[in-house]
């Protein structure tokens, strides 16, 4: 890791890198933390999606990077505009988890795994594949990807590092 | 909703006051569990981007032990009592004299559900009082406790905002005992349609 510049995305937020560097997005919960990557061109994108759908956005004005479905095509936009191609884009995400289980779950609290779906469902519209994911579970997850090798690294208090 | 971004200065002092007598009720009950005097900082009250909101307690990657609660009734919201490692080990000595292992990093089933009880026994202590203050019914959920990173675990109570917008209003309070050796977070986030009820429970509502 020396030299490698490091971009921050915070949450309900998005952006993308070229050139090696890094992308990273901390504390995530049932956030999904979804990166796009063309390796060719070695452009990168990654979104903290907080909420699965623009459907219930009630803000005046959407921040495109909250919402599942609004925040992938943005996101692939951004990317097409540096250069890449959009059909050799390959998706990963992790994230998406149920911190806390109760019981009787009303809709609200099962925020992570719809997260999830929600990501997935829109990247099959958008025919991007997905070439790995770690999602669910009960924790909280940091992750960082690196542009220059694809690699996206998961942190997490009870495992540790994975990478994926 | 715009109506957030222009509360007026005796609302939020009205809120202040909200976190201080649930707050100062919750610090009598920890201080009557653990026999020691527990000092209490000024409520803050404040609308912070969600990326700030966990900055108050050190960082999105800060890893602490965070016991959440639903609040139902009239005004429901969402209530985490978040304490640090250092503090919870403490807690645990103190209170039941479990020994916390300092190379074991986990915490057993027996110590989690120590912490999620006195975390159950504060926010209690905090909406009982805050509902004979504003005559409006408030009931704690069960509690549900997490040991993991402080963004991870309050961005869970940020998802009723999140469809209005990029910040949420908090009220916390933070307790300290004996000069920081323990220190607790007390985080009140009503849902944005529950502080008109709250304002004009206690007469101050405009309309």
């Amino acid at each position: 890791m020396t030299g490698q510049t490091l971009v921050k995305v915070g949450m309900a937020d998005l952006n993308v890198v070229d050139g090696g560097a890094l992308l990273k997005t901390t504390g995530l919960g049932s956030c999904v933390g979804l990166t796009l990557y063309d390796s060719k061109s070695g452009i990168a994108g990654m979104a903290h999606v907080m909420l699965p759908s623009s459907d219930i956005a009630r803000e005046a004005q959407i921040n495109l990077a909250k919402y599942a479905d609004t925040a992938i095509p943005e996101l692939l936009n951004r990317m097409t505009v540096l250069g890449a191609n959009m059909n050799r884009v390959q998706a990963k995400m992790a994230g998406g988890a149920q911190m806390f289980a109760f019981a009787g779950q009303s809709d609200t609290l099962r925020i992570g795994p719809r997260n999830v779906e929600s990501c997935m469902s829109m990247l099959n519209r958008l025919r991007i594949p997905i070439v790995s994911h770690d999602t669910g579970g009960n924790y909280g997850r940091t992750i960082e990807f690196d542009s220059g090798s694809g690699i996206l690294m998961i942190r997490s208090v009870q495992f540790g590092i994975k990478e994926i | 909703m715009a109506e957030f971004k222009n509360f007026e200065a005796f609302e939020l002092d009205v809120l202040k006051e909200v976190g201080n007598i649930g707050a100062g009720n919750a610090a009598t009950a920890l201080s009557k569990l653990l026999n020691k005097p527990v000092d209490m900082a000024v409520p803050k009250v404040s609308l912070l981007p969600f990326e700030e909101i966990a900055e108050l307690v050190g960082g999105a990657e800060q890893v602490v032990l965070g016991v959440f609660l639903r609040v139902e009734g009239e005004a429901p919201g969402n209530m985490f009592f978040l304490i640090e490692e250092n503090s919870a080990e403490r807690m645990l000595n103190q209170l039941l004299s479990l020994r916390h292992d300092e190379g074991d990093k986990g915490y057993s089933e027996m110590e989690l559900s120590a912490l999620c009880e006195i975390g159950n026994i504060l926010a209690g202590s905090y909406l009982s009082s805050l509902a004979d203050f504003t005559q409006l019914p408030m009931m704690p959920s069960v509690p549900a406790i997490a040991h993991d990173m402080a963004g991870a675990i309050l961005s869970y109570g940020l998802m009723q905002y999140g469809e209005m917008g990029d910040s949420a209003l908090l009220i916390e309070t933070t307790f300290l005992e004996d000069h920081q050796s323990l220190e607790g977070h007390f985080f009140l986030i009503p849902d944005p349609g529950s502080f008109g009820k709250i304002f004009r429970s206690l007469g101050v509502g405009r309309e």
